[in-house]
């Protein structure tokens, strides 16, 4: 008998479908693999089945028996587990605390039922040792990593006895090693007779860990069985409905000898040491380096959201001054968030007010200091099309109701109304499928045969291979390699990016 | 590598309100000897039981990221109905009874609107707080009572050999802390303030655990309003006015954050509201102008928040992930 089935789940919201007609089955013991491009209804079809919402129709039966949970507290209660993006763990609280929020051990003190302190850190000691997290069962959640944080996530699946654990793009935040540890506790639990199934936009994860497949496209099931069947490319395809002939649009352009943004022997103590380096207009600069190098830091200091104590950043040979973002933006250096839902985007508004956002104050006038409105929305509107959020539904909407890959190409759009001369970029492709990452590469092509220097941070070493034209490459704060495109290789810049800081200075 | 002056300055401000408190009697100490005689101590302690009742029932309600605007308003009604049923020759008890449930009903009613129809606690318990002082008002003629000195007797009776109000202040404060710190109910209160959505992803029944904390804090005004008119002997029309205030800002003092999560009952809030009332005690003893009172308590209540802020600040540059050794 199989652990899972369900059959026929549509479901509807105001006007749009977001699933129509799903069905698979799960066997115990097995690894689920989910894909679908945002907005392709994964999280939909999971947050049914962690009873967060209602299907419309359709039905679900687990262990032969009808399941149709109306809260997350029912879904608990059947064993099934569902670790969301975004963990739900209360940062005020120790991790026993968290565990057993709902579920406390007691004991009473003249009467009044108490907290039985001992069985729960017993308890929790023992959740904490299946997930190999040698931390102490008192210490608050805010002192975690976001790795940590997760594994206690899963403690709690553990501690439900859970028999199917969901987990919905589980390694965004995580460190490679972070990453392997997860996966070696995937295939222990699915060696204890437990499913997983598994979202994720990393296909070559996906298809390490699953034994089964199941694609979403637009609500529907394209794809679907054993993962013999299928490969990165195959996945793409019915991701996208189209073949995409390669993964990275083709350059049309070489960048220029003239200097647009240069760094001499810039540090921080702490966070970055002795970083050199130029970058020309027209150019694709690639940043790579483990989760921590510094790289998000040290484009954090280039736009002047931090200090540093010793170097220089001269734009177009003079040094900014005052060194803050205002004068950034007004000497056109533009600068893409890793973090868009808490640094890029304000979430209520809506998408035309999010992409005139940064270039608001260049269009006052008068002495009441008013937006010229009609200007502004003229480039506004110019900008959706450009970034292809255009459709006057889209618009509409407040920013946090789009899907993660819209969001990301409005914040992108805020930094393209005015022609940016230097685009910093952190993670661009962070959380989007491989459809929208389409697009993102196209423009930042666009904006290379314009003229724009970019400097792009990426933890995915393809993706910088994909895309530069140069790749420097950070440890600990230090440059440690610059490669040429035509060296690019793998293995050499993975080796740059381990290698110990040495100290010698790498000009770029 | 941390700095030692960055560490120096992080166990300073993670003890900001203890030194703040130690400044504060140190200060008042040197200028006035009287200021630390123990009689005055005890004076304090008494003089703050009231308004310390009051704070701990609010902090109930700030730590689940809520606020109750009605406190006072109830502090004055249950001081009328009181003083009414007493001057009426009602039995002690009943009266007691009579204004627990007072304080229990208009929190129940801040619980009903603030949870089930989901206004906004700002705006219903302002409106309660009209509600009450009107209902108080009406009742008391908007004269003032003076009660019978069997009242003020228990006001200033000290069974087993201490004050009647800290006796209650001490009984309120045992069962807040074992109520918060220990019971699984007082770890939901906690989670409900930090994060709404993932207590009701982990199946707490949050929107109850939000109306108790409105019946708490109603409750408590309550007994506050009552140890308070036992001590004054009389209720004027102006009794109450602007406690709710009061009552934030000891706990604010405490370390309460106002956004909910975070704050203790004890020491917190209970300090707080100690040394709100010992900085008004020493500017009695010192003759200091009766109307800079207000603007001194400010600057104190001011400085704590500055100083809880900077801790933050601190906290998080020290734990900042570093990406080398510097």
């Amino acid at each position: 008998m199989n652990l899972f089935e369900c059959e026929s789940i549509s479901k509807h919201f105001h006007g749009t479908t977001a699933l129509q007609d799903v069905g698979f089955t799960l066997e115990a013991g097995q690894v689920l693999g989910l894909v679908g491009e945002n907005g392709a209804g994964k999280s939909t079809l999971m947050n049914i089945l962690g009873g967060v919402l209602a299907a419309d129709t359709g039905q679900m039966t687990l262990l032969g028996e009808s399941y149709l949970p109306r809260n997350p507290a029912e879904a608990s209660a059947r064993r099934i587990a569902f670790i969301h993006q975004e963990l739900n763990l209360f940062t005020n609280l120790s991790i026993g605390e968290n565990l057993f929020i709902t579920s406390f051990p007691r004991r009473t003190i003249a009467g009044i039922p108490v907290i039985d302190r001992s069985r729960l850190r017993q308890a929790t000691s023992r959740l904490l040792d299946l997930v190999q997290l040698p931390v102490d069962s008192t210490t608050l959640v805010e002192r975690l990593s976001p790795g940590e944080r997760q594994l206690v996530e899963i403690a709690k699946a553990l501690s439900v006895d859970a028999r199917l654990i969901i987990f919905d793009e589980p390694t965004t935040s995580l460190s490679a090693r972070e990453s392997a540890h997860l996966f070696g506790i995937i295939e222990r639990l699915r060696s204890e007779g437990r499913s997983v199934i598994y979202i994720s936009h990393l296909l070559d994860d996906v298809l390490r860990l699953a034994d089964q497949i199941l694609v979403l496209r637009d609500g529907e099931v394209v794809g679907r069985g054993p993962k013999s069947q299928f490969d990165v490319g195959r996945l793409v395809t019915l991701m996208v409905g189209r073949q995409i002939e390669k993964l990275y649009p083709a350059r049309s352009s070489v960048p220029s000898r003239e200097v647009a943004l240069e760094l001499k022997e810039v540090s921080q103590p702490g966070i970055v040491e002795n970083v050199s380096f130029q970058l020309h207009k027209g150019e694709v600069l690639g940043v790579a380096g483990l989760m921590g190098s510094g790289r998000s830091e040290l484009a954090r200091i280039v736009f002047g959201l931090e200090t540093h104590t010793r170097g220089t950043i001269l734009r177009n040979g003079r040094p900014l001054s005052p060194h803050t973002p205002k004068e950034c933006v007004r000497q056109g250096i533009a600068f893409l968030t890793e973090n868009r839902r808490e640094e890029g985007l304000l979430m209520e508004w809506d998408v035309d007010r999010n992409l005139g956002l940064v270039q608001a104050p260049s269009y006052i006038r008068g002495p009441l200091r008013l937006i010229r409105d009609a200007a502004l929305s003229e480039k506004v509107t110019a900008t959706a099309k450009q970034v292809r959020v255009d459709t006057s539904i889209l618009r509409g909407l407040a920013v946090k109701s789009l899907s993660g890959g819209n969001q990301q190409k409005v914040v992108l759009g805020q930094w393209l109304v005015e022609n940016p001369a230097v685009f910093l970029l952190d993670e661009p492709t962070r959380g989007i499928d491989v459809g929208t990452r389409y697009e993102v590469y196209k423009i930042i092509n666009q904006l290379a045969a314009k003229g724009t220097a970019l400097l792009v941070i990426s933890s995915e070493i393809e993706e910088l291979m994909g895309l530069c034209d140069r790749i420097l490459v950070m440890c600990q704060g230090e440059i440690t390699a610059c490669i040429m495109r035509d060296q690019f290789d793998r293995e050499a810049i993975l080796r740059s990016a381990l290698r110990q800081g040495s100290g010698s200075k790498t000009t770029a | 590598m941390t700095s030692f002056s960055d560490k120096i300055l992080m166990r300073f401000l993670a003890n900001s309100s203890w030194l703040l408190g130690c400044a504060v009697f140190l200060f008042f100490g040197v200028l006035s000897p009287k200021f630390l005689e123990i009689a005055n101590l005890v004076n304090i302690l008494i003089q703050s039981s009231s308004a310390a009742i009051v704070a701990i029932g609010m902090t109930f309600v700030l730590l689940t990221g809520g606020i109750d605007l009605s406190v006072g308003a109830i502090m004055f009604l249950s001081a009328v109905v009181a003083g009414k049923m007493v001057l009426g020759g009602s039995p002690l008890p009943l009266v007691m009874m009579a204004i627990m449930v007072i304080g229990v009903v208009f929190g129940s009613v801040n619980a009903f609107f603030i949870t089930r129809l989901k206004i906004l606690a700002f705006v219903v318990t302002l409106a309660t707080l009209y509600v009450g002082r009107g209902l108080a008002l009406m009742i008391s003629q908007t004269r003032a009572m003076n009660l019978p000195e069997t009242f003020l007797h228990i006001g200033s009776a000290r069974p087993i050999g201490i004050p009647f109000p800290i006796l209650v202040l001490a009984a309120v404060l045992v069962l807040s802390h074992l109520l918060l710190t220990r019971t699984a109910y007082g770890r939901q209160v906690y989670a409900v303030g930090n994060d709404l959505a993932s207590g009701i992803k982990a199946g707490i029944p949050v929107y109850r655990i939000q109306a108790s904390v409105y019946i708490v804090s109603g409750l408590l005004a309550a007994v506050g309003g009552i140890v308070s008119v036992a001590q004054l002997g009389a209720v004027s029309p102006t009794f109450g006015n602007q406690r709710e205030f009061a009552a934030v800002a000891a706990a604010v003092l405490g370390g309460t954050s106002l956004f909910g999560g975070r704050g203790k009952v004890f020491p917190g809030t209970i300090l707080g509201a100690i040394l709100i009332q010992a900085v008004e005690n020493g500017l009695v003893i010192l003759n200091a102008d009766p109307y800079i009172y207000p603007l001194i308590t400010a600057s104190i209540i001011f400085l704590a928040v500055m100083l809880d802020s900077l801790r933050r600040q601190q906290f998080k540059k020290l734990h900042s992930r570093k990406t080398r050794p510097a």
